[in-house]
């Protein structure tokens, strides 16, 4: 046998072995991924076509029409919010890379934080601060002043989800940012580019990639939420969360619910999907 | 520009802590009130321990959180291992695909279809309850798992694949040459994958909302205490949460700043 032909069997049997390695050790995870992943989605869209007695139908879906409002107020106040996060988190996490390494870890920390308290206490306690006898208004009433009406609002479930929210759109942006090479600026300052065009054309595309995680991560819960509508909106915000969450409770209306999860779903990941496209032409990078 | 900058993040971060500030301020209160100060004392904090609910649940947050996070990294960073090695590019991009839905998936349609399926084997077995510690533990393995997987995946994509091979031509088995070459190489990204994996679980409610059964974790205790008026109680046990968490990050943070100083001493390699 010539070298290359004892180089190709080697090659060959070393494939051989490894595709069955990989193969088992993906087998517990394979089985996983079907079996709470795959199979409960198709769960959800079998309760979604199918009435209380497991009988095939498409009635489920002529209840969009009542859910409308619901379904389209809920990405108004998501989408409301996912931009205020987006305008307020991108020059946070621009000067803190501008910040001396030390500081920046302690920001960083600082950032991380609150998300390691649940969103549940934490909405409680805004809504301490901002209910009709909460904190501020016992403070205007102190001064002499008149009764502020915040909690139950639309704005009150928008400032809660950005609240809640605001970390995980900082977190993608400053790691983008803070990969961004000085010289790259430098040079196209040398170019003659100003610091409008500079913004516009160098750093906006490079941090791209991180726009688009940061967004999703903040979108996603934001028009999914149930809690922070229900305690901070009170009677006034009905999203598609409070929805789905009233319906699965009562066994009657379950195959209502999973429809209604079905379609979120779906929007969702359409919306994803539309979102990865714009940031692959960008230029991006991701998995 | 720089003034500007220093005073943004300065209003940012104070809006930030606002509500964690309220929620320690008035874990010490007199009164069994959140929004009006009469004086201070430690009474929620004696309430917290005496409280067997709250101990409870604190419990069974931590022992559920632990287990999850031991599960789904073992199985997740062998997943990552076995995807790294696929040659079929197509039945890698599948995996990859369904690995990245339960991280794209909102919390309430995950909760609601484990739920519908857990209810659903329920009926087949023909159980009574069909949730349980199980079934929540299940839950938490299964929105654990992409985010060790997308953890380990990179470092063993910068690892470099002929150093196992190496290993195992200077005659170590290939689980001798796993533990010892390539494990050490991808251990940050184990380590950050587990973190992860634990903070999901400890933080998570919408999930667990669906399929705890009557097991009771933190967050679903301060769900059915919010439907009501929250006493202080509830604020003192999540300011020792807060507390711990703060200390937890500034020992990591001072050992990363150690380790940061050693190496810079060291010469490069």
């Amino acid at each position: 046998m010539t070298d290359a032909k004892i180089k190709g069997v080697r090659e060959r049997k070393s494939r051989t072995r490894k595709k069955g390695v990989s193969l088992l050790l993906n087998f517990p995870y394979l089985i996983w991924l079907c079996l709470f992943v795959i199979i409960p989605m198709f769960i959800v869209a079998a309760y979604a076509f199918t009435t209380g007695d497991g009988t095939f139908t498409l009635e489920n879906f002529k209840h969009l029409s009542v859910y409308k409002q619901n379904i389209i107020d809920s990405f108004i106040y998501a989408l409301i919010a996912t931009a205020v996060t987006l305008v307020l988190a991108y020059p946070f996490a621009y000067f803190m890379t501008k910040r001396s390494e030390a500081t920046q870890r302690v920001m960083m920390m600082l950032v991380m934080l609150p998300m390691w308290m649940n969103l549940l206490i934490l909405t409680y306690s805004i809504m301490n601060i901002i209910e009709a006898n909460g904190i501020i208004n016992n403070l205007l009433a102190s001064l002499g002043l008149g009764k502020l009406q915040m909690i139950n609002t639309p704005g009150a479930v928008i400032f809660g989800m950005v609240y809640n929210y605001f970390p995980y759109m900082v977190l993608p942006l400053y790691s983008v940012l803070s990969k961004i090479d000085p010289s790259l600026l430098e040079a196209a300052a040398d170019l003659g580019s100003g610091a409008p065009s500079r913004f516009r054309r160098v750093i906006l595309p490079l941090s791209m990639p991180g726009i688009v995680s940061g967004v999703t991560m903040v979108f996603v819960p934001s028009v999914s939420t149930f809690y922070i509508s229900q305690k901070l909106g009170g009677t006034s915000v009905n999203m598609i969360g409070d929805i789905i969450e009233s319906l699965v409770n009562r066994v009657s209306t379950r195959n209502l619910g999973a429809m209604l999860s079905l379609v979120l779903m779906v929007v969702i990941l359409v919306c994803i999907m539309i979102m990865n496209r714009f940031s692959d032409e960008k230029g991006g990078i991701m998995l | 520009m720089k003034t500007f900058g220093k005073i943004y993040m300065g209003v940012v971060f104070a809006l930030m802590y606002m509500p964690l500030l309220v929620m320690v301020f008035f874990s010490f209160n007199e009164a069994n009130s959140t929004a009006k100060f009469t004086g201070f004392s430690l009474h929620w904090y004696e309430e917290m321990l005496r409280d067997s609910a709250a101990m409870d649940a604190l419990k069974n947050t931590l022992i559920l959180a632990v287990v999850s996070t031991i599960i789904a990294t073992v199985l997740g960073t062998l997943a990552a291992v076995g995807i790294f090695g696929m040659r079929n590019k197509w039945f890698k991009t599948g995996v990859l695909s369904a690995t990245n839905i339960p991280m794209m998936n909102p919390d309430i349609v995950a909760g609601v279809s484990l739920m519908l399926l857990f209810a659903f084997v329920g009926r087949l077995l023909g159980a009574v309850e069909s949730l349980g510690f199980g079934t929540i533990l299940i839950a938490h393995i299964t929105f654990s798992l992409p985010y060790v997987v997308l953890n380990v995946l990179p470092k063993l994509m910068q690892t470099d694949p002929h150093l196992a091979e190496a290993a195992q031509d200077l005659g170590s088995t290939p689980v001798q040459a796993f533990f010892r070459v390539v494990l050490p190489s991808i251990s940050s990204g184990v380590v950050s994958g587990a973190l992860m994996a634990f903070t999901l679980s400890i933080d998570d409610f919408v999930i667990s909302y669906y399929t705890s059964g009557s097991f009771t974790t933190l967050p679903l205790l301060i769900y059915t205490m919010t439907k009501k008026r929250v006493t202080p109680e509830m604020y003192a046990v999540c300011s020792c949460i807060f507390i711990s968490v703060l200390v937890l990050l500034l020992v990591m943070n001072l050992s990363q700043i150690r380790q940061a100083k050693k190496s810079a001493q060291l010469p490069v390699k």
